[in-house]
């Protein structure tokens, strides 16, 4: 039965018209934009092209800006894929995920942009993997199916893998080979939850599955299972130990996309399949899981502390922003939540910015080491002033994007206990003593490396500009972000509270009705 | 006796084929050159399979059937077929006298598993398998004067005998225990071991023969050793045909498994043990064959997981993952012929930097790896998610944890082809350079492009094995 819904509805209700199936396209342009780049040949021509491609990638998103601030899915294409296991191809947006497919389709640009000159080597090769990370990030962003979302999921694998394995520095085959064994391990589990919530709820669809209850053991097993999957994914302490390693070695672009897109796959993974399909059971863990953040944000920032290498240094400081999302997401409270979203969104665009930046000076000194970057202040203002910006925005100074997320996962703490938001003080704390040491020592430091090192480009100032932007933006106006956020989180902390309610009241029904509960097969409800 | 030939033209047409490779061998190299001739006969095969596909009848006194499972593999094997001849057309180990010879063996082999994939009693499956394996024996020492190849060969028969007496002595049991040998009335028969001990313990024996030519644990040894030792090209074919017979015969079979059995829990331990052992066993090695050989054996463990489940759609999941198997090792196999274009055996240092001598390859074999460990978008990953699906909540859950886990452990081997290929620069010295020719590179076009949209849209050819699965189990 094939459910042709190739205009943009709202459930139902046909708001908005378009010529083409928005969401579709921003999948598969770049795979063709990818396709067409095998007949292209000249090393600025193929860079120009894949420049091209990715602005007219946004320009095909404008159609999003007609996004709806409520809570309903949005863009919904649905189509049958393979009928005979109810396989469907079925995108949406609403939003959670919104922000992350706008944040995705302005990495592209900027990642082209930044490996201008960085990348000498197998250029064409290297801009088709950007290309099909893209399609395979914006597919996990947008897939309402749970097969689809896993084949996206595994299918951007490949490419970042050869991003860091061919592209990558010295030690890249060790840390691309760790970046894929993590991650695939991981999602392996993934698989077979996914196939148990096919058979215990009857679909793959992810809408039509929050609709329904499972028996309170089938949510626990389901929810490790997804658990480990994204907890890799984040990553969360103690499985965060493919990440340095795989940030370190990247080229700058792979950095960019692993530590603004691939990150957030993970949390995403959290509040889209966690909290409204097993309920009870996010609940149930969730003393672990805030556990866990709070390990992930001080355990990141004290090593983070400890670093000399600049790379290493922000992406342990990664692990503890991560740690800030996840956090705020299990916390279950509206400004928690709302929070975890809004870290999800400054994080891609601040630590972006530095991994971008980082690449700028590595051009120049050729080492990530910071005792060979020091006294750029005096010979690069222009970069040391957009380090400093990202820096504070890193560390959540008001008036910048990262203090919204941090104040909002603040009063989600300390809302949730006293405990939990005394313990996030000295988390937030060592955030601005790594940063500061490392941006002091990077102004002012001497020895200076820099006194021949030309300061930022056009090219350098057109890609550090977009990210800075964002930063004030976020951090002055953030209304309009709350307009697309809020109406869904509601949604979500509704459906959380709803389904676990439910999953009580059936496991009391089957206690008290002597019905021995049948194990995972017989979950549904 | 209900003959009715009408019913097995592909069947016939195969053995005219053979009759003529028979009369070319005889006149001993002065006739046509096989090798221009014999793939487009099994082109006009496949032809003949597609036409024959919606037949339905019994033959011989019952013992051969002609259904929905039987054309759909008789159709995949002609594939097979056509694809194998066309590799090994240009085999550079092979001497030129013996080229019709060479044909004349795999196009009886093949006639063997066309025969298999109709037979549905036992002492038929017995013939029917025997003769595809006798002329496999033959076909594998046929690699120059080369010494592994004998010994290969030596082994498999060796192995071979071992199994077809365990196999024929079960059948005997069998026989004695439930007094028939057709499977739909074995089918009606209680096989609780305590119900009846001998026709238990008769069928597993009796099983043996299919685990042999599959390659399942502990039946695996000769399955890396014959990859080894025989020719690239011969390697292709025992790696992909013989499996798809054993398949048919196991899925005809397990109509008698159902969940629970005592006999299916063994089928089920030596699946997972097969998997497992295969892909720990491929993580050392270095010899490409070799590695494959591994992760065939592995691969035979992830087909048990369909037969198990004892259901329609658990054997048509069974029967679409080996069809999955048989489209990426063909890929594979391809690649590792045209790559050892003087026939060596290739080594993983042979693929270094292949994505500068031969991209096309190097993308061909990209693909063929990430199938074979069952990433998106390629027919490994949907056909691994139509079995888990199938077997998911029929008893054997931990089965298919073993199967997902499994997917960790076969990633660094598989991934070790693509790194060599893309990430490793220094070329070895002194070796042939990999066959860039148009036939070389359109071969592995068209079988990348068979394993990609058959992963992105697998419905139409499912809907073949669903039916044929169903009709089973009426």
């Amino acid at each position: 039965m094939p459910i042709g819904d190739w205009v943009g509805k709202r459930n139902g209700v046909t708001a908005l018209d378009f010529a083409y199936p928005v969401l579709s396209s921003l999948i598969f342009f770049p795979l063709l934009a990818a396709a067409g780049l095998f007949f292209i040949r000249g090393e600025s021509i193929v860079r120009k092209y894949t420049l091209i491609a990715s602005l007219i990638e946004v320009v095909l998103a404008l159609p999003l800006t007609a996004y709806q601030f409520n809570a309903d899915f949005q863009f919904i294409e649905r189509l049958s894929w393979v009928p005979q296991w109810g396989l469907e191809y079925h995108l949406a947006v609403d939003g959670i995920s919104i922000l992350m497919v706008w944040l995705t389709l302005f990495t592209l640009p900027l990642c082209v942009l930044c490996s201008w000159t960085g990348i000498g080597k197998r250029i064409k090769e290297f801009h088709i993997c950007l290309l099909f990370m893209t399609a395979a990030c914006i597919g996990v962003f947008t897939s309402m199916d749970l097969v689809l979302f896993y084949v996206f999921w595994e299918a951007m694998l490949i490419p970042m893998y050869l991003l860091i394995a061919v592209w990558g520095g010295d030690e890249r085959k060790y840390a691309s080979i760790k970046f894929f064994l993590y991650t695939l391990a991981g999602s392996t589990l993934l698989l077979v939850a996914i196939v148990a919530f096919r058979i215990a709820g009857g679909t793959f669809s992810i809408p039509d599955l929050m609709q329904q209850t499972f028996s309170f053991r089938f949510q626990c097993l389901c929810f490790l299972a997804m658990a480990l999957a994204f907890a890799i994914k984040v990553p969360m302490f103690p499985f965060h130990t493919w990440l340095p390693a795989a940030h370190v070695q990247a080229p700058a672009a792979g950095s960019v996309i692993l530590a603004a897109i691939l990150l957030k796959m993970g949390t995403y993974g959290f509040l889209r399949f966690c909290l409204p399909l097993t309920p009870a059971a996010s609940e149930y863990f969730a003393p672990m899981m805030i556990a866990i953040s709070i390990a992930s944000i001080l355990y990141g920032g004290a090593v983070a502390l400890g670093q000399s290498d600049i790379k290493k240094l922000v992406a342990y400081s990664s692990v503890g922003h991560m740690g800030f999302v996840t956090l705020g997401i299990f916390l279950f409270n509206q400004r928690g939540v709302e929070g975890a979203l809004f870290q999800m969104l400054n994080h891609g665009v601040v630590t972006g910015g530095l991994f971008m930046m980082i690449g700028t000076v590595y051009e120049r000194s050729h080492t990530r080491d910071i005792s060979k970057n020091m006294g750029l202040g005096k010979y690069m203002p222009a970069y040391m002033f957009f380090w400093g910006l990202f820096s504070l925005a890193s560390l959540g100074f008001p008036g910048t994007n990262g203090f919204v997320g941090e104040i909002l996962v603040f009063i989600g703490a300390f809302k949730h206990s006293l405990l939990v938001g005394l313990l996030l003080v000295p988390g937030a704390l060592l955030g601005t003593a790594y940063m500061f040491r490392v941006s002091l020592k990077m102004a002012w430091g001497q020895p200076s490396a820099a006194k021949d090192w030309k300061d930022l480009c056009p090219r350098e100032w057109v890609f550090l500009l977009g990210p800075a932007v964002m930063v004030f933006y976020i951090g002055l106006a953030p209304g309009v972000f709350f307009q697309m956020i809020t109406p869904s989180v509601e949604k979500l902390l509704a459906q959380y509270d709803s389904g676990r309610v439910a999953t009580r009241t059936v496991e009391t029904t089957q206690t008290l009705a002597h019905v021995p509960t049948t194990g995972l097969g017989n979950a549904k409800n | 006796m209900n003959f009715n030939p009408a019913l097995i033209v592909p069947e016939l047409f195969q053995f005219f084929l053979i009759l003529a490779l028979f009369l070319l061998s005889v006149l001993n190299g002065k006739g046509p050159r096989a090798e221009k001739w014999v793939p487009l006969l099994a082109a006009v095969g496949i032809v003949v399979a597609v036409a024959s596909f919606n037949a339905h009848g019994m033959m011989f006194a019952d013992v051969y059937k002609i259904d929905g499972l039987s054309q759909f593999f008789k159709v995949v094997i002609a594939v097979c077929f056509f694809v194998t001849t066309l590799n090994a057309s240009r085999q550079p180990t092979l001497a030129e006298d013996r080229r019709a010879d060479y044909y004349l063996f795999l196009a009886l082999s093949t006639w063997g598993l066309m025969l298999l994939s109709s037979t549905t009693e036992l002492f038929s499956i017995y013939l029917a398998l025997e003769l595809s394996s006798y002329s496999l024996y033959t076909l594998i020492s046929l690699r120059a004067k080369d010494k592994r190849a004998a010994e290969a060969g030596i082994k498999y028969i060796v192995f071979g005998a071992v199994a077809t007496a365990l196999s024929l002595y079960g059948l005997s049991y069998v026989l004695a225990g439930q007094h028939t040998t057709y499977i739909a009335e074995l089918a009606a028969k209680s096989w609780k071991f305590a119900d009846a001990p001998m026709a238990v313990v008769g069928l597993t024996l009796f099983l043996v023969g299919m685990f042999y030519k599959l390659a399942l644990f502990p039946f695996h040894f000769w399955c890396p050793e014959l990859y080894q030792g025989a020719s690239n090209e011969t390697a292709t074919f025992a790696a992909t045909l013989p499996k798809l017979g054993a398949v048919v015969i196991l899925v005809r079979l397990s109509t008698l498994l159902t969940p629970g059995l005592e006999i299916t829990t063994i089928l089920a331990w030596l699946g997972a043990i097969s998997m497992t052992f295969g892909n720990l066993c491929a993580l050392a090695q270095k010899d490409v064959k070799r590695m494959l050989g591994f992760s065939s054996v592995a691969h035979a463990g992830y087909i048990m997981v369909g037969l198990v489940a004892g259901t329609a759609e658990g054997m048509a999941a069974a029967a679409f993952y080996a069809l999955a198997y048989v489209a990426m090792n063909l890929l594979a196999f391809w690649v590792v012929s045209r790559v050892a274009s003087d026939g060596r055996n290739l080594e993983l240092d042979d693929l270094n930097g292949l994505y500068k001598r031969a991209p096309a390859l190097a993308l061909s074999l990209g693909v063929g790896a990430i199938a074979l460990v069952g990433l998106p978008p390629t027919v490994g990953f949907i056909g691994k998610l139509f079995l888990i699906t199938a077997a998911w909540n029929h008893g054997y859950n931990w089965l298919v944890v073993t199967l997902a886990v499994n997917s960790a452990f076969a990633i660094y081997y598989y991934l070790s082809l693509i790194r060599h290929a893309y990430t490793e620069e220094t070329v070895p010295e002194g070796r042939s350079a990999p066959d860039t020719s148009a036939f070389s590179l359109v071969g592995a076009g068209i079988l990348s492009a068979v394993v990609l949209v058959l992963g992105i849209m697998p419905s139409p050819v499912f809907e073949f094995a669903i039916a044929a699965g169903r009709g089973l189990f009426k």
